[in-house]
C-alpha cells in the first residue's frame, strides 16, 4: 500500500492490533463468491486488505489434483490468513474445523469462529459459539468471534478472552448494512478489544458508518465479490474504511438544528 | 492383496490392509499439497502420516483451505 493516507495512519501508530498482531488496514476481506482465483487475488489486492479469510473443506478425492490452490493467490507469507468455521451449526464441529486449520497453516492459531444457528438468517447460535470459544481459547487459538449485536454477549465473549468481537451489522450476505448503531456503538464503547463489524455490509457507505461509529475494523466478503465490478468495490471499500476511520479520529462537529454561515459577516458591501 | 474399506470424504475407497496415512495421500495424488487431515474426528498431525496405520472401517476426512467470508 503507498496512498498517503495509509502512511499518515502509519505514521501515527493507528494500527489495528488484534492479539499481538498489529495491521495498518482496518479492512478485511473475504475470499468467497468470486467469478475464479485470478478475481480473487486482484481484489484482495485492490482492498489493500492484509486479513484473508478462508473456509476449510473437503478436498476433491479423484479429480485434477493440481487444480490451483486458494492460497497461492493469497500466500500465507504475504497475508494473516483467517480461516473461518463458516457452515458449522455445533460447537463440536466449529472445534475440528480449527484444529484442521491450524494444521493446515502450520500451527497458525488464529481463527474466525462461526457457530451458525439457522440457515435463513444464517444469525449466529449464541450458546454454542460460547462453548466453541472457551474451549478453541483452552487450547491455544486465538479466536475472532462472529456474533449477533448484542451488547452483552459482545463483553462476553470480550472477558472470555477472545481477541476481537465481531458483531453483525446485518445477516451475512444481505447487504443492509448496520441495522442498530446504537448496539454497535454501546459494543464499541464497552470494549477492551477490536471491535469488527462482520457481515451485512452493501456498499461504501456502509462501512464508513461503522468506522466512524468507532469500529476498529470491517470485515466483508460480499459486498466486494458481488458488486458487479468487484476490483472497483474492493477499491472504495479501501477508501471507505479509511475515510470512516479518519472522521473518527478527527471527532465530527457536533449537529445543530439552524443553519450558521460560513462566510463572515462582517465586511459585506451592503 | 488384503485390503480394507475406509471412508475418505464421504466416499468408499478400497486400500491395501495396513496402508499409512502417507500411502493414502500418495494413492490419492496429493503429495506437496497443503492440508490437514482427520481420521475418526480426530487431527491427525502431518509429523504422523508415516506411521499412521489406517484401519478397516475408519473415516478420514481431508480438508483444504477455499474461498469463504
Amino acid at each position: 500500500m503507498s496512498t498517503a493516507a495509509t502512511e499518515l495512519n502509519a505514521d501515527t501508530g493507528d494500527l489495528l492490533q488484534v492479539g499481538n498482531r498489529r495491521f495498518t488496514s482496518r479492512l478485511l476481506i473475504g475470499t468467497g463468491k468470486y467469478r475464479d482465483l485470478e478475481e480473487t487475488g486482484r481484489a484482495v489486492e485492490a482492498s489493500g486488505a492484509e486479513v484473508v479469510t478462508v473456509a476449510i473443506r473437503r478436498t476433491n478425492i479423484g479429480q485434477n489434483p493440481d487444480e490451483p490452490n486458494l492460497l497461492d493467490v493469497v500466500p500465507p507469507d504475504r497475508y494473516t490468513i483467517l480461516p473461518n468455521t463458516a457452515g458449522c451449526y455445533s460447537a463440536k464441529d466449529a472445534v475440528r474445523t480449527c484444529r484442521l486449520a491450524r494444521e493446515l497453516l502450520d500451527g497458525h492459531n488464529l481463527v474466525k469462529l462461526e457457530v451458525l444457528g439457522d440457515e435463513k438468517t444464517l444469525f449466529p447460535d449464541i450458546t454454542e459459539t460460547l462453548v466453541a470459544a472457551e474451549q478453541l481459547i483452552a487450547d491455544g487459538f486465538e479466536v475472532m468471534v462472529y456474533t449477533s449485536d448484542d451488547p452483552l454477549i459482545a463483553k462476553r465473549l470480550e472477558e472470555m478472552g477472545c481477541v476481537s468481537v465481531m458483531p453483525l451489522a446485518a445477516p451475512i450476505g444481505s447487504g443492509l448494512g448496520i441495522q442498530n448503531r446504537y448496539n454497535i456503538l454501546e459494543i464499541v464503547e464497552n470494549a477492551a478489544v477490536p471491535i469488527i463489524v462482520d457481515a451485512g455490509v452493501g456498499t461504501a457507505s456502509d462501512a464508513t458508518i461503522a468506522m466512524e461509529l468507532g469500529c476498529d475494523g470491517v470485515l466483508m466478503n460480499t459486498a466486494i465479490a458481488a458488486a458487479r465490478e468487484p476490483l472497483l468495490m474492493a477499491s472504495a471499500m479501501r477508501k471507505a474504511i479509511e475515510a470512516g476511520r479518519e472522521a473518527y479520529r478527527a471527532g465530527r462537529m457536533p449537529r445543530r438544528r439552524y443553519a450558521s454561515a460560513s462566510s463572515p459577516l462582517d465586511g459585506t458591501i451592503f | 492383496m488384503l485390503v480394507m474399506q475406509v471412508n475418505i470424504n464421504g466416499q468408499s475407497r478400497d486400500l491395501p490392509t495396513g496402508a499409512t496415512a502417507a500411502d493414502l495421500i500418495d494413492l490419492l495424488g496429493l503429495g506437496g499439497k497443503r492440508l490437514a487431515m482427520e481420521i475418526n474426528e480426530e487431527l491427525l498431525p502431518r509429523s504422523r502420516y508415516p506411521d499412521h496405520q489406517l484401519r478397516d472401517g475408519d473415516t478420514v476426512e481431508i480438508v483444504h483451505a477455499i474461498g469463504g467470508g
